[in-house]
């Protein structure tokens, strides 16, 4: 039988910037084939070749054994390619059953619309994807999840061949994670060809067959997935041994820094938090997606401030101006940390009030709520500490590109330079430019929420690198993560959430099962 | 180019079109037409400074046309009652930012979209105007005029003022921290109310600052003639923003400088008498300024979607 999908030395550039050098990349029918590679490898460059939104250079392309020149992205869909993006482009303000009908429905304007066979179509590929939503709910009102699963109905309605999955699971619970493999499965007993991209090593064990890794716009190679391990997957990717995946811990927790008790808020659901965190200390929040992390930081930032219990921290922080750190101690540009004080109870009413209480917080979505693309890194980078870089008003500019390269350099941020705009970063690169905005705040306490999601490998095992080097020069640090394998790898001590409380405190060295366990709920060892 | 490729090119068609002027119509130079010409953008000018941060801000204010006439109206009428030039500055300050003001509170701390509101606000001040003063021209004293240098002096003297205006302008936006609030709020405000600046004052104060700079233009437009007109900011909100727009300010916010506003207001300013003197109707200065206006966004979109794709 003919492949599905074969690339044969697929070119792309972009200017001077060459995305794809010649890859090749075959999908046969019933096949889960993963796709991998650090951020700018050339994976959305090759997608969007697939989808028809990008014309290669060079290189053939042949679908189910047909040739295929000019490719545009209706013809991809004609031909049974569908894709299923991160972020779901449906329409907000339309139903469920809209949505799908506008992607199944090739209609003419005059065209009568039959309400009622919609509504049981979208009711009927929800309910084959084992998917639990209102067809008639306005999609403004899913959570992005659901969303998903909407756009993979679409996929499974449309009678795609080639559905292409861009990291399905980056907002999912664990239980909608299991839901979409059931789904992916079904997808491949089909006969459909699934492109999974993903950078959660263990879905890729979990779910692919096989493996394509691209590196720098090569295909560095194609493998059956049981013929490989992590190890070798991650050499693959990165092209250099990773000797361990987490960083040890190094530091030795100090006093108190900051206490929480009973601490809630009514309007997000998060009641009764105690929680203590020290200097030197990683303190992982798990717990699915909803269960109140996020919530809490949010409250610790002032974002929705709590309205039960108390917040102690350490003495108000007083800033220090360093106009020039000194060169020699490079890497030292990250903050010097003075032992706290007695704690007292503060108010947090609003972000500003945080952070001048010394608190960071690093959100979860990057791209909304991070970087700001049209700005250059320097004006990212000393966004939080105007007052304090700039006590006469006005900006020094000079003052202002020297800590930035600083930063550049402590955290080796790939750039151009301080006037790059934020937006020609990498994912990674961002992240390091939005912890670095923080860490100019000079905090005691850092907020790091899914600080690696969608972040490639090796970035990943960086930003590890800075969290461990942060706690060893005493700070505190709350990492919030879905990604179990890195709370449990960074954390000194983890407190898992669930329905907007702690539910456990556990040592470092826990076991996952033990942590999903308490996170589901359940008690025995049967979780996860 | 590069960075400035925006000003530059608004600056090189005003150039081009300067010097067809010089080559098929050097009457256009004559000094005192000229001149004069020049001084009466002066005050367009000064409103574009305004509405630069307005639009930076991601925000828009269509009344600048409605409160430019009150301020002018209420200096025409402190002055007629002979006070002194202090209290005419300031009665016209004080009213632009009371407007202001008004407009920001309704759009920062209502959250309402500032379309609308300026809408509201544009409407309810023009007919309120046009109420009270039953379009009335008011006789000012004759010392007002030209804040008695004479004619030539006064004129060099608002050129001079406004563009010292601008000069500070351009220079506070990119030195001074509010300056880069107003370009953190209009890239995205939700990511620097997490850094700690607080969108909602950003928000109001650009508004105010707006009133107030539309009050200092409806003085330096009051001093430019013995009468007040009450209708004499119409259109100005049109003409301001296009050249704010043409100048390379995004209307979806956070991009864009103050410089270009010069030579786009100029640029936009000069098709009118240009026609003139190519002895074109001059039914099609609107058409043209259109045409400048589309080609402008044009190039935004695709200098834009030239970034993006890489």
């Amino acid at each position: 039988m003919a492949s599905l999908l074969q690339l044969d030395r697929i070119t792309k550039s972009f200017g001077a910037a060459r995305a794809l050098r010649g890859v090749s990349f075959t999908l046969e029918p019933g096949e889960v084939h993963a796709l991998l590679g650090e951020n700018g490898a050339g994976k959305s460059t090759l997608i969007k070749v697939i989808t028809g939104a990008h014309t290669p250079d060079g290189g053939t392309m042949e679908v189910g054994g047909e040739a295929v020149a000019h490719l545009t992205p209706a013809r991809a869909r004609a031909l049974g390619i569908a894709s299923i993006y991160q972020q779901p482009a449906l329409f907000p303000d339309l139903s469920v059953a809209e949505n799908i009908a506008l992607r199944l429905e090739k209609t003419s304007p005059a065209h009568l619309v039959r309400w009622r066979e919609r509504r049981s179509r979208a009711a009927e590929l929800l309910h084959r994807i084992g998917a639990d939503i209102d067809a008639d709910k306005e999609v403004r009102a899913l959570s992005m999840p659901e969303q998903q699963l909407v756009e993979i109905a679409c996929a499974l309605g449309s009678g795609a061949r080639i559905v292409i999955m861009d990291e399905p699971t980056a907002s999912l619970t664990q239980k909608e994670q299991h839901l979409l493999f059931a789904v992916v499965r079904e997808l491949r007993a089909n006969g459909v060809g699934v492109i999974y991209i993903s950078h959660r090593l263990e879905e890729i064990f979990a779910l692919a067959d096989r493996v394509t890794v691209l590196r720098d716009g090569e295909s560095v190679g194609t493998n059956r997935v049981d013929a490989l391990n992590e190890t070798a997957l991650i050499r693959m990717m990165v092209g250099r041994e990773i000797s361990a995946i987490y960083p040890p811990s190094e530091s030795a927790p100090g006093e108190v820094v900051l206490r929480l008790r009973g601490v809630g808020c009514a309007a997000s659901g998060v009641h009764g938090i105690d929680l203590e965190v020290r200097t030197g200390e990683v303190v992982g929040l798990a717990g699915l997606v909803g269960a109140g992390r996020t919530e809490l930081a949010r409250i610790l930032f002032g974002i929705t401030p709590s309205d039960a219990g108390e917040i102690q921290l350490g003495e108000p922080w007083r800033p220090t101006l360093r106009r020039r750190p000194d060169p020699a101690e490079d890497a030292s540009t990250l903050p010097e940390q003075r032992p706290p004080g007695p704690l007292r109870p503060v108010a947090i009413r609003c972000p500003r009030e945080a952070i001048s209480l010394g608190i960071a917080y690093v959100p979860e979505d990057r791209r909304r709520h991070g970087v700001i693309l049209e700005m250059p890194l320097a004006a990212n980078t000393t966004m939080a500490i105007h007052p304090q870089l700039f006590p006469g008003a006005w900006l020094g500019l000079g003052a202002e590109r020297r800590l930035t390269r600083d930063f550049i350099r402590a955290l080796a941020v790939k750039t151009s330079g301080p006037d790059a705009p934020g937006g020609s970063l990498s994912g990674g690169n961002q992240q390091k430019v939005v912890l670095a905005r923080w860490l100019a705040t000079k905090p005691k306490l850092l907020i790091l929420d899914e600080p690696t999601q969608g972040v490639d490998v090796g970035a990943k095992g960086e930003i590890h690198k800075i969290i461990r080097r942060l706690a060893k020069e005493g700070l505190a640090v709350l990492l919030i993560s879905s990604d179990l394998p890195e709370i449990l790898g960074m954390s000194d001590r983890i407190a898992v959430l669930r329905g907007g409380t702690i539910v456990a405190e556990l040592p470092a060295n826990a076991d996952a099962h033990d942590v999903m366990a308490a996170a589901l709920g359940q008690t025995g060892k049967e979780a996860a | 180019m590069g960075r400035y490729s925006r000003e530059l090119t608004v600056a090189a068609v005003l150039g081009i079109l300067l010097v067809a002027l010089a080559i098929f119509a050097p009457n256009f130079f004559e000094p005192q037409p000229l001149l004069s010409r020049l001084a009466s953008q002066m005050p367009a000018l000064v409103a574009a400074i305004g509405m630069t941060c307005v639009l930076l801000s991601r925000q828009i204010d269509i009344s600048i046309g409605a409160q430019f006439g009150w301020c002018a109206v209420i200096a025409g009428v402190l002055a007629a009652a002979k006070l002194p030039l202090v209290v005419v500055l300031g009665g016209a300050l004080g009213a632009g930012a009371a407007m202001g003001a008004l407009n920001g509170a309704l759009v920062a701390w209502l959250g309402l979209p500032s379309i609308v509101v300026t809408l509201a606000t544009m409407v309810t001040g023009q007919e309120a105007l046009r109420l009270w003063q039953q379009g009335r021209l008011l006789d000012l004293p004759t010392g007002l005029q030209w804040l008695g240098f004479g004619q030539t002096a006064g004129q060099l003297l608002l050129i001079g003022f406004a563009l010292v205006l601008v000069a500070l302008a351009a220079w506070a936006l990119r030195r001074v921290a509010a300056g880069r609030f107003i370009y953190a709020v209009g890239s995205d405000a939700e990511a620097a109310r997490l850094a700690g600046i607080e969108p909602r004052r950003v928000t109001f104060g650009v508004f105010v600052f707006m009133g107030l700079l539309v009050g200092v233009a409806a003085v330096m437009n009051v001093v430019q003639s013995p009468q007040v007109q009450p209708t004499c900011g119409d259109g100005l909100e049109l003409k301001v923003i296009a050249a704010v727009v043409v100048g390379g300010v995004a209307v979806t916010g956070g991009r864009g400088r103050l410089w270009g506003v010069v030579p786009s207001l100029l640029l936009l300013a000069s098709v009118n008498p240009a026609l003139t003197h190519f002895h074109v109707q001059a039914y099609w200065e609107k058409a043209i300024q259109g045409a400048v206006i589309l080609l402008a966004v044009l190039a935004d979109s695709w200098s834009r979607r030239k970034i993006v794709s890489v």
